[in-house]
Order: C-alpha cells, then structure tokens, then sequence
C-alpha cells in the first residue's frame, strides 16, 4: 500500500509517494539520500538515526514514515549554512575530537541541537541524561561531553 | 521496511473504535516503541495495525472540575515529565516516566502504550498503582472508567476487548491531595534499561508531621502484573515517623511481593534489593513530605 506524505524536511516543503510500512529512516535516506540518518540497531536503542520532528529528537527507526504528514523535520544535512560553513555544534565535535568513526555523530549532533535549543545552563550530569539516548563504541563519550558542554557554555556567553 | 500487513490510520477515536471492529485482529499502535521493536523481532510479524497515533485529541493534561488530573492516553513521557500541573500536583508520576528508556524513546513513548502492553516492569505502572489511577477507556458502547488494578488482568493483558481504546487516565484529587510520592528503579543501568525492580511511594503525614496518616506502595516486576504491598501499607498507617517504622515496613515487603527468578534477576536479588529500595523510597516521599530523615 502506498502514500502521498508532505512535510517539511530541512525548512522545505516535500512531497513524495511512500510504501506504508516504512520507517522515517528508510524514507529520509532512501527517497530523499539523506545518508546522515544512519541505520544502527533500527530498534529504538543506539540512537544513530535520531532526527527533529517538530523540535524533538526521535529514533526515526521506530517512527512510521506516514506520521511524517506535516511535520517539520530536521536531519544533520540541515545544519549546513548555505555556503558550506558547519554549526558551531559540528565544529565543536571535530574540536574536542568527539568523532571517532563518526557513526553515531549525526544522531548525537541532532540531540544536541534538541538540548541547546532550550537554552540552559545543564550541569554535566544533567548532559549526561540528555545525550544517554545515543551509543558510541569509540569515543568513550568524555569528549563528546565537552563538546556539548563547550557549544552550550558558548551559547549562553559563560 | 516493517512487515506490517495492512495499516490502517484512524482519524478520530471513534473511527479507531469502527477499524477495530472491523479489523478485530488488528493491533492498536500507538507511540510504537513496543509495537515496532516487537514486528522487527517477528513477534508481530505480518500482522494489521490500526494507528491512533495522530489522534491529538489523546494528547494533553487538564485539571477537571472534580480536580481530578486527567491524561489523555497519547501523552508522551516527555511531555508528562515537563507539564507544569504535573510538576506541581504529581511530581512523582513526572519522575517515574523520565526514567523510561531514554530520551528519544521518551518523546515518542505514551503512558497509554506504556500501561495498555501489561507488562509489570512499566515505570508509569507502579506509580499509577501507587495513586489509584482510573482508566478511561472508549469502546463501542461509550465511555467506561476503571481503577488500574482492575485494568491489568495478568502478565501481557488488559481489560480492553475488541473495538476498545485507552483514552485517558485519570488520578482523582484524594489520591493526590496533601500526599508525597517517590519513585525508585532499580536497574544495571542508569538508561535504556528495564527496571529490575520498582517501587513507587506516596504518603500522606499528620499535621504535625510526626505521623504517617496513609501510604500506598506500589511495585513493578515484583509479579506479573504491577502490584499493592498492602501488608506492609496497613503495618506504616498511624506508625510514628522513625528508624522502626522504616524496618518493620522494609520486612513486611516480602510478604507482600512475589518476584520470580529471569534472566534480569534472580528472585532472591529481588527480593533482597525490595526491602533496601521500598525502605529509601518511603524515607525519601517522607523527606518530600518536608520532614528530615537519615536517608
């Protein structure tokens, strides 16, 4: 069975004809290649395919893709600047050496843009909570904490 | 690609309740984190799923005019955790939810498919025990409003019949008025975990805070569906505020629990870890109470 789903995607209205039993993440990389929506566990639990829907993160792998119907969504390909320039989230991972293999970072970077975007000042083990959604077999999470930490204290001129 | 049979989308609660019908193997899916996981497991594979999750007439929380608090089904973890009536009248149920997988599983999580799925280690479950929740659920013949402990039948089921939907659940005004609650997991880790054992705690204090007036206990995964420690609630009631109470009560838990061994966790860890957390769960909605204990 087959849908007609608009919604917004990166700040543009879009329309495509979709198979109902798919996940927001087999429609955001395969009909729209959206690759930053990685496929990790596709169970709800590593984290890699987190995306915005109306400014909150959610696994998009246990997101039907019919619900998507108008609703703004933000993956890690709409934090790009239009010349090409990163986010001050982006350039704070690569500074702090918060990538390794880099798989888990566009989930991580997404709730990242979800946590900042309520402007507080979080303790670490508040950020520690925020980002518990997400799984990284590299970094050991230390240094995707100060990155986070960084952009955030950075944010609010602290 | 989810090996969904046919899906059919509601677009109102009665229309649900027609699908239903129409449908009567079909599965509700509601915020899908149960749903999915278990269709990609091949649980459910192949079967119909009548989607309510679009239905935001489930979603919000309101005061009604009994004072009682009323949650609409759909409402996510998340938004319970952060709602100012929640956060003023029922801390404890906002508390408990945020325990819930993690915070993405939070956004899309409902405390309808959290208690509807019938399973004992719910975080929302215990604590809906702990306050005599009442279950609103719509079927073809109205609406119909049931305490929680009549709502869970056994391990995995409910009393929803064919054509029913969880609409709301409600926590009328005397379980919360004048009462503290604490909610306590037990689990290997601080997220994306299961609770090994819960305990959720309200209590209500004299005037002079020097006496437990009520206490309803609750616990998740200590049987197969959440359940009351009313042994030990009738053993606290009237009981002074002290180191003794807290004991007695700590041991009249294993009289009222029933865990069994998993692979989580043996019976006997259970049992030991459910005296420790029913006795820093009680001390800690007593401290919540405004009273200073040691804990």
């Amino acid at each position: 069975m087959f849908k007609e789903i608009t919604c917004s995607i990166n700040g543009k209205e879009c329309t495509k004809v979709i198979d109902v039993r798919a996940s927001l993440t087999d429609m955001l990389r395969n009909q729209y290649h959206l690759t930053s929506v990685k496929k990790g566990c596709e169970v709800g639990e590593c984290g890699a395919c987190t995306v915005l829907i109306d400014g909150e993160a959610y696994n998009s792998c246990i997101y039907l893709a019919v619900w998507a119907e108008g609703k703004s969504i933000w993956t890690l390909e709409g934090l790009m600047s239009p010349d090409g320039e990163l986010s001050d989230i982006q350039q704070a991972f690569i500074d702090e050496a918060a990538i390794q293999c880099g798989f888990c970072t566009p989930g991580f970077v997404m709730t990242t843009v979800e946590i900042l975007n309520q402007k507080k000042l979080y303790t670490r083990d508040e950020l520690r909570k925020l980002l518990s959604g997400h799984l990284c077999r590299c970094t050991g999470y230390q240094n995707v904490l100060n990155a986070v930490e960084k952009v955030m204290k950075d944010r609010l001129n602290q | 690609m989810y090996d969904i049979g046919n899906l059919y989308e509601a677009t109102s609660i009665k229309n649900a309740i027609d699908l239903l019908c129409e449908h009567p193997k079909a599965h509700i899916i509601a915020g899908g984190s149960d749903v999915l996981v278990q269709m990609r497991e091949g649980k459910l594979a192949g079967v119909d799923l009548v989607s309510i999750y679009k239905l935001d007439e489930m979603r919000g929380i309101t005061i009604t005019d009994d004072k009682s608090i009323r949650i609409g089904s759909l409402t996510s973890f998340s938004h319970i955790t952060h709602n100012k009536i929640i956060e003023e009248n029922l801390y404890v149920l906002g508390e408990a939810v945020d325990q819930v997988g993690g915070p993405q599983v939070r956004n899309i999580g409902t405390i309808g498919g959290n208690t509807c799925n019938g399973v004992t280690s719910a975080d929302s479950a215990s604590t809906l025990f702990a306050l005599d929740a009442m279950i609103e659920i719509t079927g073809k013949n109205g609406v119909r409003t049931i305490p929680i402990s009549e709502f869970y039948i056994s391990a995995g089921k409910v009393a929803l019949e064919v054509g029913d939907v969880q609409t709301a659940i409600i926590i009328p005004h005397k379980s919360y008025d004048g009462y503290s609650g604490y909610y306590l997991k037990y689990a290997m880790r601080n997220a994306m975990d299961i609770s090994t054992l819960g305990c959720s705690v309200n209590v209500k204090l004299s005037a002079d805070k020097t006496i437990i007036e009520d206490a309803r206990i609750a616990f998740g995964v200590a049987g197969p569906i959440p359940l009351r420690a009313k042994t030990a609630e009738k053993r606290v009631k009237s009981a002074p505020i002290n180191e003794q109470t807290f004991d007695t009560f700590a041991e009249s838990i294993l009289e009222d629990i029933n865990p069994r061994d998993s692979w989580r966790a043996t019976k006997a860890f259970r049992c030991h870890i459910g005296k420790s957390i029913a006795k820093r769960a009680l001390e800690k909605a007593i401290q919540r109470a405004g009273v200073e204990t040691h804990v």
